[in-house]
């Protein structure tokens, strides 16, 4: 085995990236790959609470850089999929505590054991994004269809293609149909036209994902969610399957123009 | 350029429009200003050479994929032209 390293990062904050993370990670373990998610917000840490993994953490990332613990006692696996793991970040330290080539060897000692390593970047462009980007082999940013998520994503897909680690593919969160279909929200077409990079997905504003992060329960668990079934065609995606565009709107016409623009087969 | 006057305007177009310049300015750290003393600077090289109508002169910033390309359209006056043979 020989791992993938897949880095979740956006500039702006709050535009879900912990969500996409949990989210691909548990896609991920559903189509049977051994996973390991790494939270690389130092001092600020979340992952595990939107895995739901908060009540079990004994040691974290800082610990297993400063050699406190064996990387495999700071991975917590998770109880729904055998094949899970979470490694939290520690939360009484800064991001100086680690550093680009830390997460390097922390990847290469897990890249033997596992399918795909998934690592949360915290917002903001400083140590802490570089310390999540230095190891990725994919970079994936995700951006909301506003103004000042749009402009952020443009520079972290920048700052990427200066580091050599580009091209990074876009994650569309947060599409509200109604609003697109009225003229106030800009559509999926005009991020990726802006932003001129690969698109890997589109995910609606669902507010399921408000009630799944209160329990600690990611939505691509749910069988019948909408939402997570676009995370896990990303999941898909990542794999180098090509799945077609979800329509977000049981009308659907803006999306199937999607699915015609990037040609990811099917309509 | 922004038609500010247009009451109907949909939101999003707005977006889209001043995204596009923002995104210029923040790839190339180019302002407006800057971009204009260019083009200043540039037509009064130019005018030392050949005659240009400084109206017609149009430069712009404009992208391909993510690269971002300077182009310049300058027509030279016409009645200065040398006749061939």
């Amino acid at each position: 085995m020989a791992a993938t390293v897949v880095t979740i990062t956006s500039g702006k904050g709050g535009v879900g990236k912990t969500t996409t993370t949990a989210n691909l990670a548990v896609a991920l373990a559903e189509d049977g790959f051994k996973v390991v998610c790494i939270d690389g917000d130092i001092g600020l840490r979340n992952l595990d609470v939107v895995l739901g993994l908060e009540n079990r953490i004994v040691y974290d990332l800082v610990d297993i850089v400063e050699n406190r613990c064996r990387i495999r006692q700071a991975m917590i696996r998770d109880k729904r999929l055998e094949e899970l793991y979470l490694i939290p970040a520690a939360q009484t330290r800064d991001k100086s505590a680690v550093s680009p080539s830390d997460m390097i060897r922390v990847c290469d000692e897990l890249r033997n054991e596992v399918d795909y390593i998934i690592i949360d970047s915290p917002a903001g462009i400083e140590r802490g994004f570089r310390n999540t980007i230095a190891p990725a082999d994919v970079i994936l940013v995700v951006t909301n269809p506003e103004v000042s998520a749009v402009r952020d994503a443009d520079r972290i897909i920048g700052l990427v293609e200066a580091e050599e680690k580009g091209p990074a593919k876009l994650i569309i969160n947060r599409v509200n149909p109604g609003l697109t279909k009225r003229g106030d929200m800009l559509t999926p077409e005009d991020v990726v036209e802006l932003l001129a990079i690969e698109l890997i997905g589109v995910i609606p504003d669902d507010e399921n994902v408000v009630i799944s992060t209160n329990r600690g329960q990611p939505v691509a668990l749910d069988p019948k969610s909408k939402t997570g079934q676009a995370f896990k065609n990303i999941a898909k995606r990542i794999q180098g399957q090509t799945v077609p565009f979800l329509q977000l709107d049981d009308k659907g016409d803006f999306l199937s123009r999607m699915a015609g623009l990037f040609k990811q087969g099917g309509d | 350029m922004a038609a500010w006057g247009k009451s109907n305007r949909q939101s999003a177009d707005e977006a889209k429009e001043r995204l596009k310049l923002v995104l210029i300015h923040d790839r190339t750290d180019l302002s407006q200003d800057e971009l204009s003393t260019m083009k200043n600077e540039l037509l009064a090289v130019i005018s030392r050479h050949v005659e240009i109508d400084p109206e017609l002169v149009k430069i712009s910033m404009s992208h391909d994929g993510r690269e971002q390309k300077l182009t310049a359209d300058i027509p030279l006056k016409t009645s200065h032209r040398r006749k061939i043979g």
